[in-house]
């Protein structure tokens, strides 16, 4: 007899759960399916205050104001959004060390086989060219390395991506 | 036409304790910024990232609900840029001033016209199509002077179109003046200045 062995899943709860376990106080984003459960339950958290752009290159742009103002925010977008984003993140993030968690839908991604979704295979080399550090979020039990992302970014004062590959359970 | 150096004064003479967030030709220290506003550890230019300023003010109008953020944008840095006016109107903050000047050209990069000028594309209409909660335009000095009060008592998200003088620059990149204070040390300056006023 074969045992079939549960499907581990990331659920939006963990992901708010470590977002509110870092005192995060805004989302700036623009969906992707991937995050599509956790926008309902961010729509819920009163202690997150959500800022939706029309373009990703608005997002570290927006967090870089909130920064300087004295909030703690994070920026939640695809992969497709860091390739359009290029210059905020250069021109923002890098040039000024901004203390920044970024949240990455991992598109593509797959540990089965082939990626044949350019999204997919070309994300970690955009972030190796920029020294940009990252952790791979997949289910509940990697959620934790987004605290660790929290405390890396702050202590090198430089942006961090934390790559979430899997579309979430509800 | 306004002069450039002008309209920076006529905000500068009453912002207050705004935050200041210029770019280009607004915030370039040879045409204005920082050498002609009163208030610099509160000025943040923006440089690094074409077409940001507008968020970056939007951020810092966020955080700091109580306190006035005035943009000063290039037109080619809108246009660049063009979804952040309804980034703004989404989140409709009271406290947002947000002033095109409006030259008709990329200045900063030797004058070349910019899409939608030679009055292609008016502004206040996208401004309020895009939902800003008031709109306002001037072409003179005279009528700026005398109706800055009224664009800053008005509840925003506030545009104010400003029909001003290019200052083309031809000078090669490398033999240009720089800025003293760098963007790393504005931003490092005006973080320090919010947190001490909180
Ligand atoms: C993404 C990007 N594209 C192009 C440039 C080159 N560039 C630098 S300044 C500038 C012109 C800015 O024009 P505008 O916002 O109208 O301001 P002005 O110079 O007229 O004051 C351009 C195109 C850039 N810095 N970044």
């Amino acid at each position: 007899m074969t045992t079939a062995i549960p499907e581990s899943i990331l659920h939006p709860a963990s992901l708010v759960n470590e977002l509110k376990k870092n005192d995060v106080s805004h989302v700036v984003w623009l969906p992707d399916s991937e995050t599509n459960f956790l926008y309902h339950m961010m729509m819920e958290e009163p202690t997150l205050d959500l800022v939706p752009v029309c373009r990703e290159g608005e997002t570290m742009a927006v967090a870089a104001g909130l920064w300087v103002g004295g909030a703690k925010p994070v920026v939640l977008i695809q992969n497709t959004g860091v390739f359009e984003a290029g210059d905020s993140i250069r021109g923002l993030c890098l040039d000024l060390n901004q203390p920044l968690v970024m949240l990455v839908g991992y598109r593509g991604w797959t540990r089965r086989g082939p990626t044949p979704d350019s999204a997919g295979r070309f994300i970690e080399h955009i972030l190796h060219a920029w020294g940009i550090n990252y952790y791979l979020v997949e289910t509940d039990e990697d959620a934790d390395r987004i605290s660790v992302a929290f405390e890396e970014c702050e202590r090198l004062s430089r942006p961090v991506a934390v790559l979430i590959g899997t579309e979430f359970g509800s | 036409m306004i002069n450039n150096t002008d309209a920076v004064r006529v905000i500068d003479s009453k912002r207050e304790d705004a935050v200041l967030v210029p770019t280009m030709n607004a915030g370039n220290v040879r045409f204005g910024l920082p050498t002609v506003t009163s208030n610099q550890v509160l000025d943040l230019p923006i440089s690094g990232a074409m077409g940001k300023a507008s968020n970056v003010g939007l951020g810092i109008a966020l955080a700091q609900p109580g306190r006035k953020v005035i943009v000063m944008d290039g037109d080619g840095s809108l246009l660049m840029n063009l979804g952040s006016l309804v980034t703004t109107s989404t989140k409709q903050p009271r406290n947002f001033y947000h002033f095109l000047f409006n030259n008709g050209v990329y200045a900063v990069t030797g004058g070349q016209p910019i899409p939608g000028s030679e009055g292609v594309t008016n502004w206040e209409e996208v401004a309020r199509g895009a939902g800003y909660a008031a709109v306002f335009s001037f072409d003179n000095l005279e009528d700026f002077t005398t109706g800055i009060d009224e664009v800053l008592a008005a509840e925003g998200p506030v545009f104010v179109h400003l029909a001003v003088e290019p200052e083309i620059e031809n000078t090669p990149v490398q033999f240009r003046q720089r800025p003293t204070r760098s963007a790393q040390q504005a931003y490092q300056e005006v973080t320090a200045a919010l947190a001490a006023d909180n």
